[in-house]
This record gives C-alpha cells, structure tokens and sequence, in this order.
C-alpha cells in the first residue's frame, strides 16, 4: 500500500533570512530516510504518464522503485540510461511543467517529489560511488564538440562513451556553459559540474577552453584541417536582449549575462575576487524566467533591496515555480503589471530611477498568454541605482557568419532536423542554439540524439 | 598556459610581451585583440594585438600598467605563462583601398596604432603618423613609426621632445596645409580620440577609431562593452572594435569605461603593497 500522505516530503533548506546573505547551496537534500519515504509515495500506475512528461524519458517509477528498496545505486543505474547530468537536472529542471506535472498523485495533492529523488539518488551516487570511469578502446574516429553548455557535454559524453576521440571546444576559461556561468552557487554549485566535466576528462575528452570556434579554428578547418569527421555546434543562446529605451546604457544598468557571469563565472561576490561588480543599494531586475529570479536573488546576496518589475502577472512569470517561492521567501520584492519606459540617471551618468508604467492583460497573443496593454497615464518611478535587464537572450551569430552553407533560422536558431543534422553534411547542432533559450534537460536530450546520429552516420560509412 | 617569450620594457610604465600562442598567431590580424587572464583567480582583461609572427606562433601585447591586473602582469617574466589567452577577437580594420591616411596614436594607443600603420604601408597607402605623448621618457615605437610612414610627426604635451602641442594640433595643421587624407585612424586615450573625431568632422575627413572600452567575454554575450554608435547600441567585441568615430557617443564611453573606478584603485594599491611586501 502506498504512501498516501498528500504532501511531498518537504526539503530542507536554509533558513530565508539566513540564504539572502550567502551563496552556499540553498535546498539541501534529502536525508535517506525522507528519500525512501518519499519514493514510497509512487502508485506505480500502469500508464507511466511521468514518463512522458519528462523530456528524456527516464525511467521514473523504476528508479523510485529502486529508492524505496534502499537500493540508491540501482536507482542511479536506472536514471543513467536516459539522462547525462542527473545531479544537474534534479536541481534545475522545471518539474512542475515537465514529469511532476503528469503525476496521478498530483491530481488531487502534491504529486510525488520525482526531481527531489533524482537530485537525491545522483548526490548519493556522486558520494558513494567508486568506480572510475573507464576509458573505452579507441574506435578511430574523431568528433568535435563547440560549447560545453549541458548540450555539448552530453554529446562529448556519449561519444566518448563508444570509443570516439571528441574535443570539446568552449569560448570561455572554464568549460560548463550556462551551468558555470549563469545559475548561481547557491542553486547548482559549481563542484557538480564541475565533477560531470572531470568525468568526461578521464573518458578520454579533450576539453580546449579559451577557443572561439570561428575566431581561432573555423568549422571548415576542424573537419578538413583537423580530421574531425563530425562536428555537434553546442553554442547555446548567450547574446543579450535590451529594451531599447533610453538610459539603457547609464552606468549601473547590466543585462542579466553580464551581472551573472560576474558573479558566477568570475566570483565577484568573493570580497577578494579580482573581478569588480557594482554593489546596488536598491536593485531593479526586469523580467520574470529563471534568468530574472537568479539575478534578483544574486542581488539580494549582495546586500541590495531588491525589485523584480514584470509586465505580466503571477500565472504567467514563467520562472521555475520553486525559484520564485525561493524569491519570495528571501524578500525580494514582485511589481508585477509593471513595464518600464525609461532609465534616469544623474548627472555623473549613474543610474537613479526607473520610470515604469502600469500594465493590463489583454487579449491573448500567439503564445496563448494574455497580451499586457499599458495604461495610459499610469507613469510612475521606481526608486533605484542598478537596473538588470533579463529579458532574454538569442543564439550568437558568429559560428553562422563564419561557416559556409549553415542554415539558421531568421531569429538565429540553427536549423536542424529532429536528428539535429544541418544543412552541412555530417554538422549537427542541439541546445539553446538549435531552440532559443530553453532548459537543460531538452539541451541535454538534443546532444544525446545527436551523439546517437553522429555514431549511425560515421559508423554507416 | 601560453608561455611569456619575450619581454621587453618600452618604457618606465608600459611594457611588451610576446607569447607564444600559435593558433591566435595563425589568424590575427591588425585591429583585433585578444582576452587575457595572468592566472586562475585574475580578472579577463581586452589587450589589443600589437604585432604577431605566424611563423613563430608568438602574439606581441603591449600594455601601461594602470591597474592591479596589469601590474601582476608586468611582475612576471619570459618563460613564465598566463592562465588564459583568447583570440583573435574583434574585426580587423579595414585597409584596402586607401590612398593617404593619418594614422594619429596616443600614448599606450601607439602601440595598437603601429600594427595597422603597417598594414596601410603593406597595402600601399601613403601613411602618415602623428604621435602624441605627455613627454619625451614616454615614447615607445618611433624607429617601428617610422619605417611604415611616409611622413612622421612627434608631439609631446611638455615639449620635451619633437614639437609641443597635441596630436590634434599637427594633424589640423596638415589638413590646412592642404593634406588630403581620405581616412584618418585614431587610436588613443577616449578624450583623445573624441578631439581627434570633433576636429576631422569639422574638415570632413572620415575617421575611424578604436574602441577598447571594459570587456568580459568579448564574445557578444555580456553587453558590457556596448557603446552607442550613430544612435544604435553596439558591442565593442563583435561589431567593432574599430567605429566611425563621427557616430560614438564618446561622453557615455568615458562615462562607462569610469565605472569601476574606485573598486581599480583600490584593488591596485592592495596589488602595489603585495609586492612591495614581497620585495621586503
Ligand atoms: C541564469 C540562467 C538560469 C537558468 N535556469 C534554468 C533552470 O533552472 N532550469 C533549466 O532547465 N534551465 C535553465 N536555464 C536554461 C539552461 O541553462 C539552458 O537552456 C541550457 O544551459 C542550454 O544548454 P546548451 O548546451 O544549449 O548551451 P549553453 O549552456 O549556453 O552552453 C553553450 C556554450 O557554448 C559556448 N560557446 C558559444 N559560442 C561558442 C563558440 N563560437 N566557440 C566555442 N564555444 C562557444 C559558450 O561559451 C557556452 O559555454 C537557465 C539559463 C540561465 C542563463
Ligand atoms: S565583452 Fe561581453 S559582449 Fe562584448
């Protein structure tokens, strides 16, 4: 008999008075106990709708089954077969759209807590574990890799895996894609991805930072210079959105890369770090995804009171329901309904103000969201001296501009088929760059199929 | 790591190195530049390219140590290594088709100014350079100057060598002197440059600048290096670094390359005291 109790086991976390002030790792995981009781919870009904709610179909009842049975390496065996970066997506994956939201339990209480398992059996196999990973015999044939993004890393992975000799080469110092530069510490520490690289590493990956695919090597020279027969384009979505409204370029105004990357990429928040940042009294962030949240509480933690100003309402911020209950918790402050015209500055060009406007949902609009109208004469200020825009990003065009016959679409995306095959023979591309700015988990599903191609069309030749 | 192989100090302040990084070597061109990080915990700083040997595989930088991170970096020495090395980024500057052009540095700006006076020379173009230095111990490069000019000019604030004034004043009075430059290449400090801009648009002579404003990735995905040029936002590390300098808003540049001020001074004096430290 299952575990009827309509609540999720709760997960520990920090303190929110405590947290904003600290960028140590906020849930903290289920003890055994609270894991084996929550897996219990699983009605383990025929039809699986979890399964199919998850955007790489881990085996989810199976691996709860497994937990329940306090069997955690069997479960971690279970999630391996379909995802790369367990202990990445139980963290950050949206499951409340995806897997959770498919749940039967969920139908008339909390459905069962399947991304605070995964997060748990992936932790516990990163503790237990002691197997090193074995590096497979060659099979002779190189692949290279751009961006180590989850995407990249996945498809590296995977490859490795049967035998290939696959280079990874990413733009920046350290390899990890969004998941170093963007998510912050206290959601994902960086020991995580960290360990997923070292892994790939000792399975024989080569990971060349500091390498702008189409600045130092274009495409063309990896494979007819190079002898790399297949090339996966990882590049993911980095470049960022502005509004276009005056005072956008005022100091103290950052997009939300740029406040991030400082933070996380360059540990500005270190009081010793060599990277600066500027410490807002009185911060304002404007937008509402995960990108919005993360810079917001980023802020919190820096000692700011903290503004999110979005033009849509509660339903529609589209942020992981949990990071704006985090949000709140930590006292960050929701204009919601609001949208701003224009940033004020002094007269030494620092930021010192932003007018908003007041906003109303009206008819839908193509995404199926009801379309935010301004009310007219609604202008007021909010009261700040740093302005994050996180509005967004969009795929860079550099690997386009410098690779012949790459078909992109007209926002940026690449084109690719549902193999993530370009238009150029033996290129593919996944990720963010193939989709715009989505999730991990679909970033790390696309560099799985690719890799699984990449394998048929060099093996088939 | 990317190895120091040569260091060779221009003068008190400003230092060159060449390091050895074939790849970036293979590719450069004059008017890009590269990212660096002198070791693990180190900031990413923008250094424009100063010379390369594709042979070699080396890539000269030639930097003025104005904050903590440059002084770690004129502390090290041939043989030892940076962390990080990225490039070449930014776009080469255009210099086909020139006839005469006015190639005007300032200071450390001479440095990244030379390269591209040479590429005009190789191209064909009749080069004129003026070069502008607060006094004479501060000049670097003027041997290198004038091997690719037609015609040189020095100028130093104090008078202390070639003739006093500013780089502006020589080049209005070639221009009245009936010059017809048909570019003018202006690389320098941003008040310079924006002197330098007022004064050909006033003439009518195009004239083109560099942009070195504050940098991250330097990839287009940080925006921090964005200037406004002709009304439109543009990031320095992919559309330029080089802009038509009668379209930047050089006020908002100087404005934003000021931002961090307070937070460089600081970190400098802590990095200057390090090493006095360790000289103790
Ligand atoms: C702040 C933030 C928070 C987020 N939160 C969540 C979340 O909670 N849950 C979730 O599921 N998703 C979240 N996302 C989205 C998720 O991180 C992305 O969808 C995912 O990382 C995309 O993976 P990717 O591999 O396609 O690209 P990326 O992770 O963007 O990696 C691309 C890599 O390619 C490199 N690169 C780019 N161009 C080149 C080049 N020319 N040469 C070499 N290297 C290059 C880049 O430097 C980068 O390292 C968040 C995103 C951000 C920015
Ligand atoms: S340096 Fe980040 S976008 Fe130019």
């Amino acid at each position: 008999m299952a575990n009827m109790s309509p609540k999720k086991n709760e997960m520990p976390t920090q303190a929110p008075d405590v947290r904003n002030k600290n960028f140590s790792e906020v849930a903290l995981g289920y003890t055994k106990e609270q894991a084996m009781d929550e897996a219990t919870r699983c009605l383990h009904c025929p039809k699986q709708p979890c399964v199919s709610g998850c955007p790489v179909q881990v085996h989810i009842p199976d691996f709860i089954a497994k937990v329940a049975q306090g069997d955690f390496e069997g479960a971690y065996q279970v999630i391996a077969l379909s995802s790369s970066l367990p202990a990445v997506c139980g963290r950050v994956c949206p499951q409340e759209t995806q897997c959770e939201s498919k749940c039967v339990r969920g139908i008339k209480t909390e459905p069962v807590g399947i991304g605070r398992l995964e997060r748990f059996v992936a932790d516990w196999h990163n503790e237990h574990a002691t197997e090193a990973p074995v590096k497979p015999a060659p099979n002779g044939h190189k692949v290279a890799v751009i961006g180590s993004g989850p995407a990249g890393l996945t498809c590296a992975g995977d490859l490795a895996k049967k035998g290939y000799e696959v280079t990874v080469f990413e733009a920046l110092h350290v390899a990890g894609g969004v998941l170093v530069y963007g998510i912050p510490e206290f959601r994902l520490p960086k020991a995580i991805v960290q360990k997923e690289i070292d892994t790939l590493k000792a399975l024989g990956v080569t990971v060349a930072t500091d390498m702008v695919v189409g600045k130092i090597l274009s495409i063309d020279e990896l494979m007819e210079e190079q002898g790399f027969e297949a090339v996966f384009i990882g590049s993911g979505a980095g470049l960022p959105k502005f509004m276009n409204i005056p005072g956008e370029n005022l100091k103290g105004v950052y997009s939300a890369n740029e406040f991030l990357t400082r933070i996380n990429l360059m540990k500005a928040y270190k009081p010793d770090s060599a990277t600066p940042i500027q410490h807002g009294k009185k911060v304002a962030v404007v937008g509402g995804g995960n990108v919005a949240m993360d810079a917001a509480r980023c802020a919190k933690r820096l000692g700011a009171e903290v503004t999110i100003v979005y033009r849509r309402s509660l339903e529609e911020l589209p942020a992981r329901r949990e990071e704006v209950e985090h949000a709140m918790e930590e006292g960050i402050i929701f204009k919601l309904l609001n949208n701003p015209v224009e940033i004020l500055g002094d007269d030494d060009r620092n930021v010192c103000g932003m007018k908003c406007i007041e906003m109303e949902l009206g008819e839908p609009d193509a995404s199926g969201r009801r379309r935010p109208v301004e009310k007219p004469g609604s202008e007021f200020t909010v009261d700040c001296d740093c302005v994050i825009m996180a509005l967004g990003t969009s795929p860079n065009p550099l690997i386009k501009s410098t690779t012949k016959g790459l078909e992109t679409q007209k926002w940026g995306g690449i084109v690719a088929d549902e193999d993530g095959l370009t238009s150029r023979k033996n290129v593919y591309a996944g990720g963010d760059a193939v989709t715009g700015a989505a999730t991990v988990i679909k970033a790390m599903g696309a560099g799985k199929t690719a890799a699984a191609a990449i394998d048929k069309a060099l093996m088939g030749e | 790591m990317f190895k120091i192989v040569k260091k060779r100090v221009l003068n008190p302040t400003v230092t060159q190195m060449d390091i050895s990084a074939p790849l970036v070597a293979k590719k450069a061109e004059p008017g890009q530049f590269i990212i660096l990080r002198v070791d693990d915990e180190g900031e990413r700083i923008p250094l424009t390219i100063a010379d390369y040997d594709r042979e070699a595989g080396t890539v000269s930088i030639i930097f003025q140590v104005v904050g903590a991170t440059t002084e770690k970096l004129n502390h090290l020495n041939e043989g030892d290594s940076l962390a990080d090395f990225v490039g070449p980024l930014g776009n080469a500057t255009e210099t086909e088709g020139y006839r005469k052009v006015a190639v005007v540095g300032g200071g450390v700006g001479c440095a990244i100014a030379l390269p591209v006076a040479k590429k005009f020379h190789e191209c064909g173009a009749e080069v004129t350079s003026i070069v502008g230095f607060r006094n004479k111990d501060l000049v670097i490069l003027e041997e290198e100057f004038k091997a690719c000019s037609t015609k040189f000019v020095m100028m130093t604030d104090d008078g202390s060598y070639g003739t006093k004034g500013m780089v502006t004043n020589a080049l209005e009075e070639l221009i009245k002197e009936g010059e017809q430059f048909d570019l003018v290449i202006a690389i320098g400090p941003l008040i310079m440059m924006k002197f330098v801009c007022a004064l050909t648009k006033k003439y009518g002579v195009k004239t083109v600048v560099s942009m070195n404003p504050i940098m991250i990735d330097g990839t287009g995905m940080c925006g921090g290096c964005r200037l406004t040029v002709g009304g439109k936002v543009k990031f320095a590390c992919v559309d330029g670094p080089d802009f038509d300098g009668h379209e930047v808003d050089f006020d908002e540049a100087m404005a934003r390359a000021a931002m961090y001020k307070p937070f460089e001074r600081h970190a400098y004096e802590e990095a200057c005291n390090l090493f006095a430290k360790e000289v103790k």
